[in-house]
């Protein structure tokens, strides 16, 4: 069996800028000068006339945003989730939320795997942030193939759309020749109906793996990959809750507020009777770490999502 | 007089900061701005952003009286189901270019237009207009950086100087001055003018036009409740309409201050 390649989402939001750069002149690209981390850099090479550096100023960035999508422009604003859905938040809600402006926010550096930077650079609560927003449509690929498919579907999209990234260098699952991504569709990674593991970002590739020890021990986890947090594939999810009677959620991100909890309200309000367990940050601030040894220390790794299967 | 028919049909508002801008705005809704309130959406017009969003009274008259929308809708400002909201909304209001209401937002959303005209090769200006209050909130800085790295020349900051918000006098509350000399460090063309006189306005907006490679501020001295004695330079007229009697009252000044004026051009 050859080697699994392992590519960081935020490498993958670069290379897909500058893909879709290459026919698009209406797209242009704002950093906060991160664009080293946000991997940008790559798109500021290619099209140096369409990248803005803000510098250090996330507020005026996203208003700087605003104004170019009013103008027609369709800007990718980038930055680290804690500053770009955290201190820009309410950039974010009054002038790009409320007028419905066309621009994309692509946040790097989600979730504890931000690793050695620590609690202050975590940003567990983006999910939350923004999917409280009318209209704004939330996504975190799961790999390579899926990060760049929903950059592309971002552009398309006409709308305010936030992007979820990381920093760690992630295993590629997805067929690229084969895959199809669709704003508002989950996908079955894996059939079985003894109980279901419903992941998105990084979590995904834990599940799967978490699913192969559970074989093991003869359960049957179906895996759904649900890298639409908002819209959420409400059809999916309550499927896999009346064919399974029991859910177990995985997300980097905090378990107030974030895909957990969506699906809990869909399956709650569908009157479905299904136990749902939440694999996620438990409602306290990361710390410093090597960013597997936080993901295990967390209980977000293969290991902790088969424990909460094992409980549920 | 739109500012007191849309407060007062709205029995709330903010009338005092609204008509110490009116004089800016109807300069540049009928005079400086290439405007078609035919085509409101028009590619390659000049924009303007309310960034002191909470002047919205004095921004729709104006957008009214120019044709943007019927005057006679004015009275609906703040009510259930008007599209006329609170403070401004692209979304619904014909003529308004930006969405804002909090305070800092609008000028960088400015910028963005301004930047977006240079990129898109288009001559079109942008205009954004502050309150004195408004220059606490630290993004107007982050925006005016912005603005002078990029030589957005083709931007044009107004602020209203009426000298009062909302906890009193802008001094007493947290100083931002001296204003003219921050935006001249911060890189850029410095006017200092009578916001109240068309003839200044003329003047600085064609000096704010030649002016290459900087952006402009021009810093406009005025009187907060502009025109309606009891309102004038009274913190009480912030974010409050006026009362029946008040409004006749209102009303009166302005009409006599108009026929004088009508007066003179005769």
């Amino acid at each position: 069996m050859s080697e699994v390649k392992t590519i960081a989402t935020r490498d993958s939001y670069g290379a897909a800028l500058v893909e879709l750069g290459k026919e698009h002149e209406d797209l242009v690209v704002l950093d906060a000068d991160l664009a080293a981390a946000t991997k940008t850099g790559v798109f500021k090479k290619a099209f140096p006339e369409r990248h803005f550096d803000c510098g250090i100023a996330e507020q005026n960035m996203i208003g700087v945003a605003a104004g170019m999508a009013a103008a027609g422009l369709v800007p990718f604003a980038s930055s680290f989730a804690m500053f770009a859905a955290g201190r820009a938040f309410e950039q974010v809600r009054n002038s790009v939320g409320y007028p419905h402006l066309n621009v994309k926010i692509g946040a790097t550096h989600g979730g504890i795997s931000v690793g050695e930077d620590g609690a202050s650079h975590q940003c567990c609560e983006d999910f939350a942030l923004m999917r409280s927003i009318p209209g704004m449509v939330v996504l975190c690929p799961a790999d390579d193939v899926e990060a760049k498919a929903a950059v592309k579907a971002a552009y398309e999209h006409e709308g305010p759309v936030y992007l979820r990234f990381g920093r760690l260098a992630v295993p590629v699952f997805h067929d690229e020749a084969n895959y199809k991504f669709e704003i508002g569709k989950g996908e079955v990674l894996r059939d079985g109906d003894d109980l279901a593991i419903l992941a998105t970002g990084l979590e995904t590739a834990e599940a799967l793996k978490a699913a192969e020890q559970l074989a093991a021990e003869g359960v049957n986890a179906r895996v759904i990959n649900l890298c639409s947090i908002k819209p959420l594939d409400t059809e999916l999810v309550l499927k896999a809750a009346r064919e399974c009677g029991k859910v177990v959620t995985c997300e980097e991100h905090s378990v107030i507020g974030g895909l957990g909890e969506a699906v809990c309200a869909a399956i709650a309000e569908a009157g479905v009777a299904c136990k749902v367990k939440r694999v996620g940050v438990k409602d306290e601030f990361g710390h410093s770490g090597p960013a597997k040894e936080l993901l295990t220390q967390f209980g977000l790794d293969a290991a902790g999502i088969a424990k909460a299967c094992r409980e549920v | 007089m739109g500012v007191l028919t849309s407060t007062h049909g709205a029995k709330a508002g903010h009338p005092g900061g609204s008509l110490s801008a009116a004089d800016a705005l109807t300069y540049l809704y009928f005079k400086e701005m290439k405007v078609d309130p035919a085509a409101p959406k028009a590619e390659g017009r000049d924009r303007f952003v309310l960034s002191k969003g909470h002047a919205a009274p004095g921004l729709y008259s104006v957008l009214a009286l120019r044709g943007f929308f019927p005057v006679e809708d004015l009275p609906t400002l703040r009510h259930t189901d008007s599209y006329l909201q609170g403070h401004p909304n692209m979304s619904t209001v014909p003529g308004v270019d930006m969405s804002t209401g909090s305070l800092g937002q609008g000028i960088s959303a400015a910028c963005g237009m301004a930047l977006a005209a240079k990129y898109k090769k288009q001559d079109s200006r942008v205009y954004a207009l502050l309150g004195d209050g408004e220059l606490q909130e630290g993004e107007v800085w982050e925006a005016s950086m912005f603005a002078a790295h990029y030589k957005l020349d083709n931007l044009c900051v107004l602020a209203d100087l009426n000298g009062l918000q909302i906890d009193g006098a802008v001094a007493d509350v947290m100083n931002p001055g001296p204003v003219d000399e921050k935006f001249k460090a911060f890189g850029f063309f410095v006017q200092v003018i009578d916001g109240h006189s068309f003839e200044a306005l003329e003047a600085a907006f064609a000096a704010a036009r030649a002016e290459k490679g900087r952006p402009s501020a021009i810093l406009l001295k005025t009187t907060k409740g502009k025109g309606v004695s009891y309102m004038e330079n009274n913190v009480g007229w912030h974010g409050k309409a006026p009362n029946d009697a008040e409004y006749e009252q209102g009303m009166a000044e302005l009409t006599a201050a108009l026929e004088e004026l009508e007066g003179e051009t005769v």
